[in-house]
């Protein structure tokens, strides 16, 4: 439908409430009535579409000459390749753009043209049509009249929805209780991370953090092999890590049930936070307050571990100590709640 | 002196900045005054090496340079509200105080919510007594003998692995406050861990032995002494890596890259933008012919 069409039948409805004042009148550019110009200008698009072949180039013969690994080229102290290889690709890019923008700018007809639009609603004929036809098949294919055939199809369609929540359990088991314990158990030793040292109290100075786990996850079986290991090391230790602090006995302030749950001063939290679960260390030895890098909810670890600040709902789960025959930190028991973030079931 | 300044402040008057003036020969004095006690206090050292001089002398220091906050005799002083307005430094050890007074940290010039590392006032000799004399208060972490933390001391084909658990210590330790480029990081309250880029190998493992203001202790019974070497020998193989990826822009992650991004990037966008649908010229010959 032509321009002069669409008007003629909106003709009558679309009275415009301000008069069209039309196009301004054309004026052409330099390089519209200057050949010279229009020469000119036909290099200019012509060079940036040269230079992109040339980058392009040059980025196969950077990815060939500098050396990656462990003996990288530097230019200027940078890796060289990774350097060479961006700026060419990123200006052969680069140029075919401008090169293709300077085009429409100065070459491309840009005289001005104006296109009105369809209204978006069809004409009553057509809609006629439309709903006659779909009565026309709901009679014809008579699902008014025989209720039989509509409801064992409904129902069937119903039942294809079951293979898909049977085959969405295979994502795997339902977590059961895994998420309200953890591999903390009655004496298991606390150990320092990454080298799996045990610690006794009075080796830790006031004003002390350690990074800890359990003992569990440097153990070894009689033949050398490491007791948890793989995705199940990765899940458990999720969940078990642990900092240890070590403060002035006068300055924490447990509740009643929790007086023994500290040795000499020094306690141990979750390492999970309670908001949606970063691993967090930032502690300050004077203010005793841990603080989450995440979202900046921040804990007192002097009192009980409890939100002083940020978007976590719960205070830190602690988990209560004591020594073992040889003086070394062990776990009372696992946590006595859940660690980390909320979840539908807790509420 | 008082004429000098007088006559200084006259002249100063009649120009045409005469009303900053006064603060002008205030900052002067200030200045003048502070730069000669800076110049002038080492002269109250002696060179003598026994100990107990030694003792003496660091005694000396800390009741000219330490005493106002630490307490006359290192016992601390606190506020009548309870809080602390310098901590007593009976057991912090020699090492503390390498660390404090030969980072610059302490004398601080200000009291605030943390010192920062400025110049370092004291010579090493008025430092090594001052230490002496805090040492002599209560028992703490010496300062370390440099086999301790130089990684040159591990021998040559474990420097390798050493670098290894170095990087797995520091990601666990450290990486929660001073970045996981050791660039440093916000701590609430206009605190900071400080960037640890070319701070010394004896600094940086008395800090971890002592636990500088906010900063956690690291005893050496539960992160060994070797395993700080590790770290620090970590620390200085990605001091010295080349950058292989480009500028790493602070290596603070997505502060400076979004700050990058949204000024150059979107501000090199809406430049193409505007060039894009800026018109071009037009001509008037062509409405003319
Ligand atoms: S995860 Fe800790 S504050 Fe959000």
């Amino acid at each position: 439908m032509s321009h002069d069409e669409i008007a003629r039948r909106d003709g009558d409805h679309a009275e415009e409430p301000i008069v069209n004042p039309g196009m301004h009148e054309h004026q052409p550019r330099p390089t519209d009535i200057d050949d010279v110009a229009g020469r000119r200008a036909e290099r200019q698009v012509a060079t940036f579409f040269g230079l992109s072949s040339v980058m392009a180039i040059l980025f196969c013969v950077a990815y060939f000459t500098f050396d990656i690994g462990d003996e990288p080229d530097l230019f200027l102290g940078y890796g060289a390749s990774n350097i060479f290889l961006g700026l060419t690709l990123g200006l052969a890019l680069l140029f075919i753009g401008i090169g293709a923008i300077q085009w429409a700018r100065k070459l491309m007809s840009d005289v001005e043209i104006s296109e009105a639009r369809h209204p978006s609603r069809s004409s009553d004929e057509d809609r006629d049509i439309a709903l006659s036809a779909l009565n026309q098949g709901i009679a014809d294919s008579a699902i008014g009249r025989r209720p039989l055939i509509r409801n064992s199809l409904l129902g069937a369609l119903g039942a294809l929805g079951l293979p898909a929540i049977v085959a969405l359990r295979d994502l795997g088991p339902l977590p059961g209780t895994a998420l309200e314990q953890t591999v903390w158990r009655k004496g298991m030793r606390v150990v320092n991370d990454v080298s799996g040292t045990p610690i006794k109290a009075e080796q830790m100075e006031i004003g002390q953090l350690v990074n800890a786990e359990p003992g569990i996850f440097f153990a070894v079986d009689e033949e050398g092999e490491p007791v948890v290991e793989g995705v199940e090391l990765q899940q458990e230790k999720a969940k078990a890590a642990v900092i240890l602090v070590k403060m002035r006995p006068e300055d924490i302030t447990p509740y009643p049930n929790r007086e023994n749950w500290g040795v000499e001063g020094v306690l141990c939290y979750s390492k999970i936070c309670t908001h949606v679960g970063c691993p967090i260390s930032l502690w300050e030895q004077q203010t005793h307050h841990l603080l989450c890098p995440c979202h900046q909810s921040t804990f007192d670890l002097a009192d009980n571990g409890k939100v002083i600040f940020g978007p976590a709902a719960r205070a830190l789960p602690q988990l209560p100590l004591m020594v073992d025959d040889e003086g070394y930190l062990v776990a009372q028991s696992d946590f006595p709640e859940p660690v980390g973030p909320s979840y539908w079931e807790r509420g | 002196m008082r004429l000098l300044t007088d006559r200084l402040a006259a002249r100063l008057s009649r120009g045409r900045r005469g009303r900053y003036a006064g603060v002008v020969v205030l900052m002067l004095g200030l200045l003048v005054t502070g730069g000669a006690y800076a110049v002038l206090s080492p002269a109250q050292a002696s060179d003598e090496a026994a100990d107990q001089s030694t003792v003496d002398q660091g005694r000396a220091l800390f009741l000219v340079g330490c005493a106002s906050c630490h307490g006359k005799n290192g016992e601390g002083v606190t506020l009548q509200n309870g809080n602390q307005y310098g901590p007593p430094l009976a057991g912090v050890g020699a090492a503390a105080v390498d660390f404090q007074v030969g980072t610059g940290r302490m004398p601080m010039a200000r009291p605030g919510v943390q010192a920062p590392k400025k110049d370092v006032l004291y010579s090493e000799e008025e430092i090594s007594a001052l230490a002496a004399y805090v040492a002599s208060l209560g028992p703490g972490p010496a300062i370390p003998e440099s086999d301790a933390y130089d990684p040159l001391a591990i021998p040559e084909e474990d420097r390798e692995e050493a670098i290894v658990r170095g990087g797995e210590f520091f990601r666990t330790n450290c990486t929660a406050c001073h970045n996981f480029a050791a660039s440093g990081g916000a701590l609430p309250g206009g605190k900071y861990a400080p960037s640890l880029r070319g701070v010394s190998d004896k600094h940086i493992y008395e800090a971890m032995l002592t636990g500088p203001q906010q900063m956690p202790v690291f005893s050496d019974e539960v992160l060994k002494s070797e395993e700080k070497r590790d770290i620090i020998a970590y620390l200085n193989s990605i001091e010295d890596a080349p950058r292989y990826g480009g500028g790493n822009m602070g290596a603070f992650g997505p502060v400076s890259e979004g700050l990058f991004a949204w000024l150059v990037g979107i501000g090199a966008c809406v430049g193409f933008a505007v060039w894009i649908a800026s018109s071009s010229t037009r001509s008037k010959k062509g409405t003319q012919s």
